[in-house]
């Protein structure tokens, strides 16, 4: 993991027994099922439910700065501490939670390397106890946008080619043949993807064991695709959680300045009114 | 403190897509989940006493949903 641009960013099973008592470091769990926390999960971790705890539970939106601060706070989370973000799918919204604690400034936030998976196969302890800590003080930073994009920027990525945009979501759902997952609802009136954007799929960027690929490989990954450190990305997929995935790749193990994920995503995007789609395969 | 174990994942297709079940034994229990592998969101997931009713369960359900997925001409 030194290879990476930023390996402060992400810490190994490993370290994560040595370390998971330490007074300052908190582990949190954020899966996509949010049954699989209570079947057992690595002893000291919380839960946070990505439908209910990590977004605005009325209008389409991340959390507001207050709701924020609240979450942080009921967590026992303050500014100086330690919070490494673990969850299933090799760490989808690990990646999600980590992307909005880097736009309301939390400094020393980390993600495990391998999620939920590596743990259980590794036969590492776990506990069905949900533990609770002292609530904390949290100020929030005022958000940091310059790692979210909005629709307008999309349109000019589009028109003006502004920025590479990576589509992380499946071949078939970039050629529009389906328009959600297979066994999911389809969430989107059209399928396709937007103009110009490449087709890489998240899952490109991890090993069979769910950890990360090396520097080498995910250089190569990205850069043969014409998605290179020198100009600006954006990440899309459906709702904008594997999409927090590749935008951390980009951000923290290749060190790309500029990257933004769209959490718009295709929801926002298939659903539009006159938008342009292209359905080509890449 | 439990751990997981005989953790086992192997795949399977529902017609012309890809599934992957998870299982593993945590205590007398045995868990199951299914996913859809592209993009792995869980499908569902099922609890029983043996590992092949927790398979079984989990993926009766999740060969349901697969089945209704609908293609559209590219």
């Amino acid at each position: 993991m030194a290879d990476y641009a930023h390996p402060e960013a992400i810490v190994g099973t490993d370290w994560v027994a040595q370390h998971r008592g330490d007074a300052n470091l908190r582990l949190v769990e954020v899966d996509v099922d949010t049954a699989a926390y209570g079947e057992g999960h690595i002893p000291g971790a919380l839960a946070w439910n990505w439908t209910t705890q990590l977004c605005d539970t009325v209008q389409r939106d991340i959390l507001s700065k207050d709701k924020f601060e609240a979450l942080m706070e009921q967590s026992g989370i303050g500014n100086d501490t330690t919070v490494v973000l673990y969850g299933d799918n090799n760490n989808w919204f690990g990646a999600w939670a980590l992307w909005q604690m880097k736009i309301y400034g939390h400094r020393d936030v980390r993600l495990m390397n391998g999620g939920r998976k590596k743990w259980l196969e590794e036969g590492r302890e776990i506990t069905r106890d949900v533990p609770s800590y002292p609530r904390a003080g949290y100020r929030a930073e005022k958000s940091d946008l310059s790692i979210r994009a909005f629709k307008p920027e999309v349109d000019d990525a589009v028109r003006r080619r502004t920025a590479g945009l990576v589509d992380v979501r499946s071949p078939d759902e970039f050629t529009g043949r389906i328009v959600a997952p297979p066994g999911l609802p389809e969430t989107a009136q059209r399928g396709g993807h937007i103009p110009g954007a490449k087709n890489i799929p998240w899952a490109s960027a991890c090993n069979d064991d769910g950890t990360f690929k090396s520097v080498d490989a995910l250089r190569r990954l990205y850069e043969e695709q014409g998605i290179t450190p020198d100009r600006p990305a954006i990440a899309y997929c459906r709702i904008g959680e594997r999409s927090s995935h590749t935008w951390f790749v980009l951000k923290y193990l290749l060190g790309y300045e500029d990257v933004k994920n769209y959490d718009g995503s295709w929801t926002e995007w298939g659903n539009l009114v006159g938008a342009p789609v292209e359905k080509q395969a890449a | 403190m439990d751990r997981a174990q005989d953790y086992r994942r192997r795949r399977e297709t529902v017609g012309e897509w890809p599934i992957a079940v998870t299982s593993y034994r945590i205590g007398d229990e045995y868990y199951c989940a299914v996913d859809n592998v592209s993009p792995g969101a869980c499908l569902c997931r099922a609890t029983a006493g043996t590992r092949e009713e927790a398979e079984e369960q989990a993926l009766r359900k999740a060969r349901e949903m697969v089945a209704r997925t609908r293609t559209l001409p590219t």
